[in-house]
Order: C-alpha cells, then structure tokens, then sequence
C-alpha cells in the first residue's frame, strides 16, 4: 500500500478517530496547548494589525510627512532678550522658510480664534440662532496638507477669495444641522460671524480623529480672518508638509533652526516652539504595531510548539499504552511504515484539528472586538484582521511540527518488535 | 506445506544464553491438523512464533510453501504473515475499540482490499464461525469463546495458507474449548492446514498428529484417531 492511499482511506482515518476517542479526556488536554498557542498568534497577531490599521485611519487626512510648529515662550536668554518671550510667527516667516529648507513642499500659516490659549470662538447668527464656532483663518494649500473632504457642490477657501479679501467661509456639518433648517441648502445663504456677513461655499465633513478640529468649525480665507480679528502679520503657527522622500525629522529641526535665527531665539533653546511631527509619530506607533505582530508570532509560535510538543508527548504515552495492539496489527500484516504513518497521521490529524479550531476561536474574538469598537471613535482600532497567508502559514507550520514530533512515537512504535510486543505479561 | 530441519533457537539474557530449540526437524503436509505438546517452558511457543516469522532462526532452514524463509526484513515478513498465515492467540488479541467486523476485515485492510470486498469478506467469515448477528458489537460485549471465534474469522479472512494456534483455548472453560475445536475440525477438514499449541491432552487428540516437545527437541511424533467434536456452532 503506498501512503497516499493510506491518507485517503476511510479506515485509516477510522483507525485514527478509533485511537483517538479512546483517549478522550488526554487527547482534549493536549488539543488544547496547540489550540491556544495559535489561538493567541491569531489573536494578538489581529489586534496589532487593528491597531495598525486604527492609528492610520487617525491620521489619513493628513500627510504623512507633516507637523505643525509654533511659538511658546522662550526659556534661554538671548540678544538682549530676556527670558519668557513670547516670539510670535509672521507672514513674512513663510518666504524665508521656503527659500531655506528645499525639502518643504507646502506652509500654511494659520490662525485660529477659540482653539487655543483662551481666546474666544467666534460668534455666528442666522436668522434668528446664535452660536459659537471656532474660526480658522485658511490657505487654499491647507487642503494640500491635510485633506478636507467639502460636501457635493461646496469648495475650499481658492486663490481668489485670499486676493480679493472675500468674506466667504466653509462651515462644520455640525454647524450646518445647527444654523440651518434641515430641508435648508446653506450654499450662498450668509451667516452673520462677528457682526459681519459671510457667504457659505461649502461644508466640510468632518473626519474622525485629526487632533483638534471638530465638525463645528468655520474656515474663512486668511486675509479675510486677519481683518476681521485684526491680526496683523501674525500667525499662530504653521502647517508644513515635507516632499515625500524627505526626512521629516531634518526638516522639523530645520525648520525650528531657521525660525530660531529670524526672531533672535538662543539656538539652543528647545522651549521656544513647540512642534507635533505626524511622520515621526506614525513611524513610532507603526513601529509598535510591527512590533506587536512580531511579538504574537514569537509569542504563538513558541506557545505552538509547547502544545506540539504535548501531542508529541501524548502520543509517546499512547503508543507504549497500545504496544500490544501494535503488535496485532504487525501479526496481522501491517508493515513497519503502515504503523509509522498511521502513528504520524494521528500527530497531524491532532495539531491541524487543535489549529483550526484555535483560528476560528481567534477569527471569533476578533470579530467580537471589532463589533465592540466599531462605533468608538476615539479608541484607534480598526478592521482587527489576520491575512490568509499568515494563518495558512500558521497551519502549515503546524503540519509540519505535527509531522516532526510524530516521528518520535512514529518511530517508537515501529522500533518494539511485533514478538516483544505480543508477548503475554 | 511446512518443513523446518535442524533448527535451533538460543536467547540471550545477559551474559549467559539459553538454548530453547536444539535441533528440530519437523514436516507438517497441507491439509493436516498438527497439535504441539510440551511441559511449560518446553520450546512451544518459540517454535510457532519462529513458524509465524515473528521470530528469527539462529541455524538450520525453514520452509514455507517451498520457500525459503531466511533473512527477511520487518516489511518483508509482514507480507508474508499477511499472505501465509493467520494467528490464532490465548487472549485472543481482538482490537478493543473495533467491532467483531472490524477486526475481522483488518487483516484484509493490510492486503490493501477496497472496503467494500473488505466488509463483504469479513461478513463470510463471520457467518462461518456463527457469529453474523454479533458483527458491530465490541469484543467487550462477547463472551470468552466468542471472542476466539471471531479471532479464528480474523485469522481465516486473508485465506493464509497455516494457521497458527498458540493454545487456542488456554482462556476457555471446556464447553467452549471445545465449541472452538470444533470450529478449528471443520475449517481443517476444508482443507487448511493447522498447528494447535496446547497441554491439554483431550484437545491435543481432537488433531490428527500429536508433537510432542521435551527440553527443545522433538520426543515423539504421533499420528492419532482423532476425536471428532460435536459441532455446536
Ligand atoms: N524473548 C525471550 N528471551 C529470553 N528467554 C525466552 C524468551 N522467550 C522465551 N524464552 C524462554 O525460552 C523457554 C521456552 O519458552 P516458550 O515460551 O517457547 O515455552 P512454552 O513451551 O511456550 O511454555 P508455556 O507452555 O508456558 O507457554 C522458556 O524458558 C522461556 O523462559
Ligand atoms: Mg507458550
């Protein structure tokens, strides 16, 4: 009998369950190990890639190689300039960047009313509704940095509404349901923003995550906020995206180097700006996930092959058990490597059994935790999955340690004469 | 059928060796009904265990069928047990977690039979030994004799050429002893050819010829009137 009849047989597969009912309460223990080792690859190994995947859905609206930069106050005396400065950032700030750092693609200065230190949002009237909105003073390049997705027939601040000092303004979802009647087109209708009268262009929709917008706020042209707030040349920090290929972590210390020099700030003063690296944060957090994934597979493996090792074991126990039915079989006519296979079917049969059973457990759980954070927005977690190829891996890797460990009994069985074994006690 | 010359056997314990087999010479025709006699500890076994290939000669020749069975390898003698002999064993040696067919086809399995000639086989046999109604019960739920009833359908499936009987009914009360006896008259008068060990000198003269074994060589050898058991089955 060659061996691929032997797997495909019906009895051979009878003679395994046979063997294998006969132990129930062992072959349960021992299914168990293998079951929990991939149960825990599959699941650790799904969390981290859900994790993955939430931290990139925190950020996709924004470029991957941006940050912000802003003043603080500064912390080292310097020029003549005593401690506590507050050095403010200025228009003219954005030529001098580009013409230094060439790794900047885009600045967008920004200013903002009701976001940060205590200034106070803008209040906004229609017809007869008055509310509070934070208000951003915008360039058209912000959308290059970070995307703002504005409902069908809306736009972005453009070139022509910085020019021209248009009042015009993108409002908030949120905003719209609140000003507007439902049944209400906001599009061209006004608002009244501080006493002076806008015209919608469009409404964004809000994004989940991406810091500290909301879906209430209004975006105005820069020009048109400075005017209106009486800013002068000044902004309240920068919005910068770096080309793709750049360091973005050179390009924040450049950047911060070169504002230090313009506004006379102690080149080693690390308290005058603040800064946020969204490049430098994602690597890390990707790097964690990565870590994470490898961690389950070290994890998983090992906690496989302890339970491989247990099946190995168990099948030790039940060949000595069952040596005289063994040599039964031999009397019979069984060969050498018909017991051999049928020893190393039962070591595989047992760890591809515990293993798929152990997926479906770890896919179950996944799928539980990915009902239970569907709805959090604030809990980066998202689509919680294991690829095909690493669970058809996973199971392979198991075949084969179920293979090797089954030749352990394997051989045992077939090294105790069919005479020595029928011998009776 | 069988025709061994010379043959010896020693075992080694430790330092010392013991020689169990000194010399035997036997030839046993198709078609004959042979019992083996002998104290405990007289060779009886040895020489049926070396008969069934489970054991290796340390000199002299054996033959089975005219052919010579000499340095075979553990696959090799499995085949040819699989072929040429069936066993026949004191504690019957059935297959717990197997039902009464299922042990019966076994021997088929191993001759790699499709399933189905397999339960169809096993079915025959089982029917010849009486024991049709009982095919799915576990030998747990048989009585002693039918258990061995069901080992000698075991024995009798794959068509082997001797059976080999080490003392068949040691395990038995006498009714049942000789219920199998009968059993063994019969398939011997279709012709197969039999060794029954035993020291039981009423089942040894239920077979035509009685070999007597005393300290490893043969004292006698003896055709007898064989006593015909009523069958039961
Ligand atoms: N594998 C072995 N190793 C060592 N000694 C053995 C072995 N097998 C049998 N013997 C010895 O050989 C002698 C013959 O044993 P055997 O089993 O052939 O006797 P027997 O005639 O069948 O006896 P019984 O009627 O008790 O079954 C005994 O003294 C026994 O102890
Ligand atoms: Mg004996």
């Amino acid at each position: 009998m060659n061996s691929l009849k032997v797997i495909f047989d019906f009895d051979t597969w009878q003679e395994i369950f046979g063997s294998i009912a006969k132990n129930k309460t062992r072959t349960v223990i021992t299914v168990i190990g293998v079951l929990w080792g991939i149960f825990i690859y599959i699941t650790l190994s799904g969390a981290a890639k859900g994790l993955d995947n939430g931290f990139e859905r925190e950020f996709e609206d924004m470029a991957m190689n941006s940050m912000f930069v802003w003043p603080q106050r500064t912390s080292v005396p310097y020029a003549g300039f005593k401690v506590g400065r507050y050095p403010r950032f200025t228009i003219s700030n954005v030529k001098d960047l580009k013409r230094q750092i060439p790794e900047i693609q885009y600045i967008a200065p920004r200013n903002a009313r009701g976001v940060f230190g205590g200034t106070q949002p803008a209040s906004v009237v229609h017809k007869e509704i008055s509310r509070t909105y934070n208000i951003y003073g915008d360039f058209p390049e912000y959308t290059k940095i970070a995307t703002k997705k504005i409902y069908k027939g809306g736009r972005f601040i453009n070139e022509g509404d910085q020019r021209n000092n248009r009042k015009v303004c993108v409002i908030g979802e949120r905003t719209q349901e609140e000003l507007f009647d439902e049944d209400e087109n906001p599009l061209g209708k006004y608002i009244r923003i501080n006493n002076v009268y806008f015209q919608v262009i469009g409404v964004h929709k809000y994004l989940e995550g991406g810091g500290f917008e909301t879906d209430g706020d209004i975006f105005i042209p820069f020009n048109t906020f400075r005017n209106l707030y009486n800013t002068g040349e000044y902004v309240d920090w920068f919005t910068i995206a770096a080309y793709a290929d750049a360091d973005v972590v050179a390009v924040e210390k450049n950047v911060k180097d070169v504002l230090k020099k313009i506004h006379k700030v102690a080149p080693e003063d690390e308290r005058a700006f603040g800064s946020f690296n969204i490049g430098e944060v994602f690597n890390r957090i990707s790097g964690f996930a990565n870590g994470m994934t490898f961690l389950s597979l070290v994890v998983g493996l090992a906690t496989i092959l302890a339970g491989v090792i247990g099946i190995g074991n168990i099948l030790l126990i039940s060949v000595k058990e069952r040596t005289k039915e063994l040599g039964v079989r031999r009397a019979l006519g069984a060969t050498p490597g018909e017991v051999r296979i049928q020893i190393l079917l039962e070591s595989v049969f047992l760890t591809l059994v515990a293993g798929i059973v152990g997926i479906i457990l770890g896919a179950a759980v996944l799928a539980i935790i990915n009902l239970a954070t569907q709805n959090q927005s604030d809990f980066p977690y998202t689509n919680p999955t294991v690829p095909i190829p690493l669970v058809l891996g996973a199971l392979a890797t198991m075949v084969v340690l179920g293979t090797l460990i089954g030749l352990i009994p394997a051989q045992r069985a077939v090294s105790i004469k069919p005479i020595d074994a029928l011998r009776e006690e | 059928m069988i025709s061994i010359k010379n043959l010896h056997k020693s075992y080694r314990m430790g330092d010392s060796s013991l020689h169990v087999l000194k010399g035997i010479d036997l030839d046993i025709k198709e078609g004959e009904l042979v019992a083996i006699m002998g104290s405990s500890g007289s060779g009886k076994s040895t020489l049926l265990n070396i008969l069934g290939m489970l054991d290796s000669i340390d000199e002299g020749e054996y033959l089975l069928d005219n052919v010579l069975i000499e340095g075979l390898t553990e696959t090799t003698a499995a085949n040819y047990r699989n072929k040429f002999l069936g066993f026949i064993f004191q504690s019957f040696n059935l297959i717990n977690y197997k039902n009464a067919l299922e042990n019966v086809a076994l021997p088929l399995y191993y001759q790699g039979l499709g399933r189905k000639i397999r339960q169809a086989k096993a079915m025959e046999y089982l029917e010849k030994v009486g024991l049709k109604d009982w095919a799915s019960h576990l030998p747990s739920e048989l009585s002693g004799g039918q258990k061995q009833r069901v080992a000698i359908a075991r024995a009798m499936a794959s068509q082997p050429k001797v059976l080999l009987a080490d003392e068949p009914t040691g395990a038995l009360d006498s009714n049942t002893s000789n219920e199998v006896m009968g059993l063994i008259q019969q398939i011997n008068n279709e012709g197969k050819t039999i060794l029954v060990v035993t020291h039981e000198l009423d089942i040894a003269h239920m077979c035509k010829r009685i070999v007597t074994l005393r300290d490893g060589v043969i004292v006698e050898d003896q055709k007898v009137e064989q006593v015909i058991v009523e069958n039961h089955v």
